[in-house]
């Protein structure tokens, strides 16, 4: 039925098939656009955010996709000013991938800032010393430099390449991509740093705050370091799970192990100052609050099991594992590293954002704990619903990898 | 914000902030204007289309 759109070449399952593949996703969908009605209809007292937790799951969850979704940049990074060609058979699914976190992102922060309809004040009524502001100029500019790579993919698509108007615009955008993965990088790499430099001037929360280089605390830098070292690996993530599906081999595997090196070097320097940071604020930060290291732990559910899964389960290990040539290789190892490393940087975020919250900074205050609602949970999983659609959409209808028709032309 | 809103202070922080958000939606802006006025070129024919692949 829809086999004239699918790419030339291309192997794609039934339209039947399709259909059902989308419907637990649709269902994400539209429990998401139920949670997503009645924060809007009814306010934001569907959510348990309060005054203490001004920032809960949609942030986390927002944090947390925007440095997934890091690998977008970089990878353009790589390969468009660094000149890493082999990584061009990964770049569309990079940058759909970035593509979709970003909007998912934006997304979830239309209903997180509860009246959206004022959301432009950001804009024309700037704070321009607040971290946020800069971080959402950059998100935004950001988006638009995703949507800008992401339309000569879709131009790709069989019948709309047929259209000359059409095909001369996307092989004009190809051409000049350098310049937009170069804005790109630059937006990128001062919204990944703000998000981070925001905790690290709380200076009212030691737990959070940090000293620095200028007007950008360690935090700033940890971040954009956190976030292109996990991002390539949620690419390879994204990957290896539509090969899973599709039963396909669709990327080269030079492709992946030079990501995947990258990465690894990228999360090992990452580490590196992430535990000197970590000692820095124990022996510095800490007694400077005339606190010790325990009264951050002492009660509430966020004990110091969250640092050891942190720093030595999702970040000593997979950059181990990425480390080791032989290790990386093997697809169960690189997965492994892979998926820990990106739990690792949602764990980051979620210390960074509940439990930066939920420890007392007044001696009358309590340990808190998070519970979301169900429509926060709601807002929060459609982004992904969103994302597999989308994703599935793409691989179907667009020639998202250039080598796999050559990958593939045994087995087919 | 611009330079002729009432919120605007000619200062240093104002300049570099917004500066740069100009500068990068400007890159976004020429970057787009430049590939779409080319297209318009090729398509009348009064520039030669570059064959890829």
């Amino acid at each position: 039925m829809d086999s004239p759109l699918l790419p030339e070449g291309a192997k794609r399952c039934s339209p039947t098939v399709f259909f059902f593949w989308t419907l637990p996703w649709l269902a994400l969908l539209a429990w998401g656009g139920l949670s997503a009605f009645l924060c809007l209809y009814k306010a934001l007292n569907q959510t348990n955010m309060s005054n203490v937790f001004a920032f809960a799951l949609w942030i986390v969850f927002d944090l947390g996709v925007i440095a997934l979704g890091a690998g977008a940049f970089f990878t353009g990074f790589l390969t468009y000013i660094i000149g890493r060609k082999e990584l061009k058979d990964i770049i569309n699914a990079a940058v759909i991938i970035g593509f979709i976190c970003y909007t998912g992102a934006l997304a979830m922060l239309g209903i997180d800032i509860g009246q959206p309809l004022r959301g432009w004040f950001i804009f024309w009524h700037a704070n321009i010393h607040s971290m946020l502001v800069e971080v959402s100029f950059c998100i935004t500019c950001y988006a638009m430099v995703l949507a800008i790579e992401f339309l000569p993919i879709i131009l790709e698509n069989r019948e709309l390449d047929k259209i000359k108007e059409l095909r001369l615009l996307g092989h004009n955008m190809h051409e000049i991509m350098a310049v937009f993965a170069a804005t790109g990088t630059f937006l990128s790499f001062f919204h990944q740093g703000s998000l981070g430099g925001m905790f690290g001037v709380m200076y009212g929360r030691p737990f959070a705050a940090r000293g620095g280089f200028y007007i950008w605390p360690w935090t700033f830098f940890l971040f954009i370091l956190s976030a292109i070292a996990a991002g390539p690996c949620f690419t390879i993530l994204c990957t290896k799970l539509t090969e899973f599906i599709s039963r396909k081999k669709l990327v080269p595997e030079q492709a992946i192990q030079s990501l995947a090196k990258i990465a690894a070097w990228l999360l090992s320097l990452y580490m590196v100052l992430k535990i000197a940071d970590t000692l820095g604020w124990l022996y510095g930060v800490v007694p400077d609050a005339g606190q010790k290291f325990m009264d951050f732990y002492r009660e509430g559910p966020y004990g110091v099991w969250l640092l050891v899964v942190e720093i030595i389960i999702c970040g000593i290990i997979p950059a181990i594992i990425l480390m080791i040539p032989k290790a990386r290789q093997q697809q169960g190892w690189l997965i492994f590293a892979c998926l820990l490393n990106c739990t690792g940087i949602i764990f980051n975020r979620f210390v960074f954002i509940i439990v930066t919250l939920a420890i007392p900074v007044m001696p009358f205050d309590r340990f808190w704990g998070y519970l979301p609602t169900w429509q926060e949970w709601g807002v929060a999983l459609a982004v992904i619903g969103y994302g597999v659609l989308l994703f599935s959409a793409a691989y179907r209808y667009l020639p998202v990898f250039p080598k796999e028709k050559e990958l593939n032309a045994v087995a087919e | 914000m611009t330079p002729f809103s009432f919120e605007w202070l000619w200062n240093t922080e104002y300049t570099i902030f917004f500066g740069l958000l100009y500068v990068a939606l400007g890159i976004i802006g020429c970057g787009m204007t430049f590939v779409i006025i080319k297209t318009v070129l090729q398509v009348f024919g009064f520039m030669r289309e570059r064959h890829f692949h």
